[in-house]
């Protein structure tokens, strides 16, 4: 590197633009933050959407399915298995309690969660929910 | 080795290989399930052999951040660690925590391990990567802690160098970044939002800081370019790494409810994250060039100059592929982001991780400077079995996501996500035979440290 660029150049360069782009993202944070209701559907998240998605996290969903394209690519994607599920919480359910125990020879399946009846009302209305957020079209096609 | 206090680095260095053993067996558990569905259900589910497989990537390489600290830092200041025995406890800590961990995720349901450690007081499980129990987290927060006062006190006490500042802010920041972990709104967006200020900001930002620190440090004391120099290069990478990484958060935020304005912020911000990249390479080859003395740790040097190369490879060129929100509308959440995640995790901390514990562990273990030939020329065949067995790994997982992405996404009649995923299937059978060949190399790797012989001794001047 030139004789003429300085490590004390170097060294400002670094801080001058670390201080500056963080300040940059957490102005661009602050106005997504207001942009949010717009788009985030947050007033469908009632008491039982928010159990809905502590369903989802304490049995490790994203652990094989991606939600909203994120998580792991071993099983469907789940944002919106809702409308690929004719716009039908009652499908969801009667998908996630048919799963066999001991699984399905040679396949991939998804394991026997045994949820309550609760449960499953609520992990399929936090679906509904995450399949009304506006993902600026994604995915694709109906398929996720 | 200059200091006694040094040695503390090496049960870190130990646990760490040892851990990355136990994430390629369950990485090939995975592999397996995915062409064949049934392997070990219901004991051993693929998302709990996941769980176990980044979990214990994330472990290792802490333990080897860590291990790599309490080498270069007395180093560095010229003192003896502020304390060695707040160093081997937290060791214990830290290991004990990390198998409790796994051995919850392997003998519970995940379910049943939420309840009895009480995720619903403070609920921050079930998140990708982010999947330990509140508690551990919490406990995983105090050792970094304690970690952290050990070593700025033994910076702030003795010489401040350039690489041990740099190696204490990209710490520093892995520690306040990891607070977000904590945070989980019931608002699903909010909730993804924030969780990657714990992941990207990690790996595309302050762990950059980490890998820029010790790739510095291992260079200057392999090639005794002056450190001046050394220093100038640090600054500048990682000046850009956090120019364009901050805002590269941004490439995240196309498809999750966040504005639309994302997409022009994370593409082109994002588009510019393999500069930094590139300029490793640039720089790891010219203090190669200009190196003033010839190490006579080959197997070293082999790591160093690797590193920023698969680094490049897997973050730079595979990250770029997919970042520019009009191709990521198609590629997000396929195996595209697979095949990046291996190379880019490989390339860019798993061998910064492995050259340190090259360079560091003869001296370690009682060696004026180097292993002998016959353990060198082991280990070197592991980095090339290794690494080139990742290319192959990233190569089928791209082919078989450009496939999915072409039956699922875009050609005529959109088939269903399983029935691309069996299309697809030869892919995956090459990719777990390249794991197979990954795991010979890390076999190899292990055996290396095994091999005595005729050690070689100090750097030679060139």
């Amino acid at each position: 590197m030139s004789e003429k660029f300085t490590k004390s150049m170097a060294r400002n360069m670094f801080y001058g633009s670390a201080v500056f782009f963080f300040l940059l993202f957490l102005a661009l944070t602050f106005d997504t933050s207001k942009a949010l209701p717009e788009r985030d559907n947050r007033e469908a998240i009632t008491t039982e959407v928010a159990r809905g998605k502590t369903v989802w996290e304490e049995n490790n969903c994203v652990g094989c399915h991606s939600l909203l394209g994120e998580g792991a690519y071993f099983a469907p994607e789940l944002g919106n298995v809702y409308t690929r599920f004719g716009n039908s919480e009652e499908a969801i359910i009667a998908f996630i309690k048919s799963r066999p125990q001991d699984g399905i020879a040679g396949r991939r399946s998804m394991p026997q969660f045994n949820l309550s009846e609760e449960d499953l009302k609520a992990v399929a209305a936090f679906l509904k929910y995450a399949s009304e957020i506006d993902a600026a079209g994604w995915p694709p096609t109906i398929e996720g | 080795m200059q200091y006694q206090s040094q040695m503390a680095a090496k049960p870190y260095f130990i646990a760490a290989i040892l851990l990355f053993v136990g994430q390629i067996v369950f990485g090939l558990i995975m592999g397996l399930q995915y062409v064949i569905g049934d392997f070990l259900f219901p004991e051993i589910p693929f998302n709990v052999a996941r769980m176990v497989h980044t979990n214990l990537l994330i472990v290792w390489l802490l333990f080897g951040f860590m291990g790599a600290t309490y080498y270069l830092v007395p180093e560095e200041a010229e003192t003896e660690l502020h304390s060695t025995k707040l160093a081997y406890i937290l060791f214990w800590i830290f290991l004990g925590a990390g198998v409790v961990t796994v051995l919850g995720y392997l003998l519970v349901p995940y379910a049943t391990l939420a309840r009895i450690t009480g995720n619903e007081i403070l609920p921050t499980m079930g998140r990708e990567f982010l999947e330990q129990p509140t508690i551990i987290k919490i406990g995983l927060v105090l050792v970094i802690l304690g970690f952290l006062y050990n070593t700025t006190i033994t910076i702030l006490k003795g010489r401040k160098t350039v690489v041990s500042w740099v190696l204490l802010l990209g710490l520093w920041g892995l520690a306040i970044f990891f607070l977000f972990a904590f945070y989980n709104p019931h608002n699903l967006v909010l909730d993804k939002y924030y969780w990657w200020w714990v992941v990207h900001l990690w790996v595309e930002g302050v762990w950059e800081l980490i890998m820029g620190a010790i790739l510095a440090f291992v260079l200057i004391k392999l090639t005794g370019v002056d450190r001046e120099v050394v220093e100038k290069w640090l600054y500048v990478i990682i000046a850009m790494t956090l120019l364009t990484g901050i805002i590269g958060t941004g490439h995240h935020y196309y498809w999750i409810g966040t504005p639309e304005y994302w997409q022009w912020w994370g593409s082109i911000f994002s588009a510019l994250e393999p500069i930094p990249f590139f300029m490793m390479v640039i720089f790891a080859f010219n203090m190669a060039n200009k190196r003033r003395r010839q190490h006579p740790n080959k197997a070293a040097m082999l790591w160093a100059i690797g590193t920023p190369v698969m680094a490049f490879l897997g973050a730079g060129v595979w990250g770029f592929l997919h970042t520019l929100a009009p191709v990521n509308f198609y590629t997000h959440g396929s195996q595209i982001t697979a095949a990046h995640g291996h190379m880019a995790f490989y390339g860019a901390y798993v061998m910064i991780v492995l050259a340190i514990i090259s360079y560091a562990m003869p001296m370690l273990r009682g060696r004026a400077a180097a292993n002998s030939d016959k353990s060198q020329v082991i280990e070197m065949w592991s980095f090339w079995l290794m690494t080139v067995s990742m290319v192959f790994i990233t190569l089928f997982l791209t082919g078989a996501g450009i496939l999915q992405i072409w039956l699922q996404r875009i050609g005529e009649n959109p088939q269903s996500f399983m029935v691309v995923q069996e299309k697809i299937s030869l892919f995956y059978w090459m990719r777990e035979v390249a794991g197979v060949i990954f795991l010979i190399g890390l076999v190899l790797y292990v055996i290396s440290f095994f091999i005595g012989g005729e050690e070689r001794t100090a750097p030679a001047k060139a």
